[in-house]
């Protein structure tokens, strides 16, 4: 990001020893993007597989706007990291216990309702996350937020449509739609945890208190589930570990073909 | 792919300020709001406009190609309905 200057000193104001919080940072930042790097990836696999040719680049534009706000993140990942790191390094090259996304983007797209349901579960928080992100201290994170915010907006304007569309259409389609935000409900839980990274971050005037998003967040998600008819699913029991790379089982295949060029052909570029 | 087909639209683009809407092609869409997402994903998404509009296909009304005999040929060599006869300054671009 042009807005770093590489290896500034000052980039973090604090008494704490400066490379502590820089891998903070960098590790706070990881967890904003792994997010949109594996929801990507997964809207990525419809390509040339969506339902019609109009979603089917709809998906595919989503994913590419995700991507997109991933590789910024990881420009300013790698600057932090030093060491010649690049951006292709902060993406490929980790284990899986070092992808710290939530578990809810890296579940599979069972059928169109699940497409769906995970996207508008994430859009409504990620939108209400970097409405909040833009004002952070942190000139490049504020930057990438308030760029994205533009594209972030349409998600969630695209994913609440079909959510509306799905559960107001016909018996089938209410039937799956419904089916899928009851099965993924147990994972929106998880967006609102506090981690390590997140609370020395929040100190800092850098990071998102993400726990005081969570009422407007499940208000906003009933708003739009009430106006498609559908349910608010009264589930308590969540689950959790994403934030701290235990992932479930679908983690493994994606980062395989995610990796998959990085690991046989190593520091292959484009 | 769904067997069941959505209706046709025909949509429409403003490059950009100044210009008129011109036709794009068409898509499929359940809905106008569908079908303006749909033509901002498929029409737009290389910065190609500022405004859409979109129009269901079954609202065209097109002439028929078995017509063109009597609709068009008879303008063929009216050559004076053209305005060739004037000279037109530098100036003036455009026309």
């Amino acid at each position: 990001m042009n807005s770093l200057k590489n290896n500034d000193p000052n980039v973090l104001s604090s008494g704490v020893p400066d490379n502590v919080q820089k891998e903070m940072l960098y590790n706070y930042i990881l967890g904003i993007a792994d997010n949109s790097l594996i929801l990507g990836q997964r809207l990525g696999e419809l390509c040339g597989h969506g339902p019609n040719l109009e979603t089917d680049i709809a998906l595919t534009n989503i994913s590419l706007d995700l991507l997109g706000q991933t590789r910024s993140y990881f420009q300013y990942a790698a600057l932090l990291a030093g060491d010649d790191k690049t951006e292709d390094d902060v993406a490929f090259l980790r284990i899986e216990r070092e992808y710290r996304n939530i578990l809810l983007v890296e579940q599979p797209g069972t059928h169109f309702g699940y497409v769906i349901a995970r996207q508008f579960l994430f859009d409504i928080y990620h939108l209400l996350f970097m409405e909040k992100l833009q004002f952070s201290k942190d000139e490049t994170l504020a930057a990438i937020a308030k760029k994205g915010i533009k594209e972030v907006s349409y998600h969630v304007r695209f994913s609440s449509d079909w959510v509306k569309r799905l559960g107001d259409g016909t018996e089938e389609s209410k039937l799956k739609i419904q089916e899928a935000i009851d099965d993924l409900w147990g994972y929106t839980d998880e967006m609102f945890h506090l981690t390590e990274p997140d609370t020395a971050m929040i100190s800092e005037g850098i990071g998102i208190d993400v726990s005081g998003l969570k009422e407007l967040y499940y208000s906003k998600v009933s708003e739009i589930l009430n106006e498609a008819t559908l349910e608010v699913p009264q589930g308590t029991f969540f689950q959790k570990g994403g934030k701290e790379g235990v992932h479930s089982e679908y983690m493994g295949y994606i980062l395989s073909e995610l990796q998959y060029m990085q690991r046989t052909y190593p520091n292959m570029k484009w | 792919m769904s067997k069941k087909n959505w209706p046709l639209w025909e949509i429409f683009v403003r490059s950009k300020n100044g210009l008129e809407h011109r036709h794009f092609g068409s898509l499929h869409a359940t809905d106008a709001e569908m079908a303006l997402e749909n033509a901002r994903d498929v029409y737009t998404r290389r910065n190609e406009g500022v405004s859409i509009w979109v129009v269901e296909s079954k609202h065209i009304i097109a002439s028929n190609p078995e017509n063109n005999g009597e609709l068009f040929e008879p303008a063929q060599d009216k050559v004076y309905r053209h305005p060739t006869f004037y000279t037109l300054p530098d100036e003036i671009k455009h026309m």
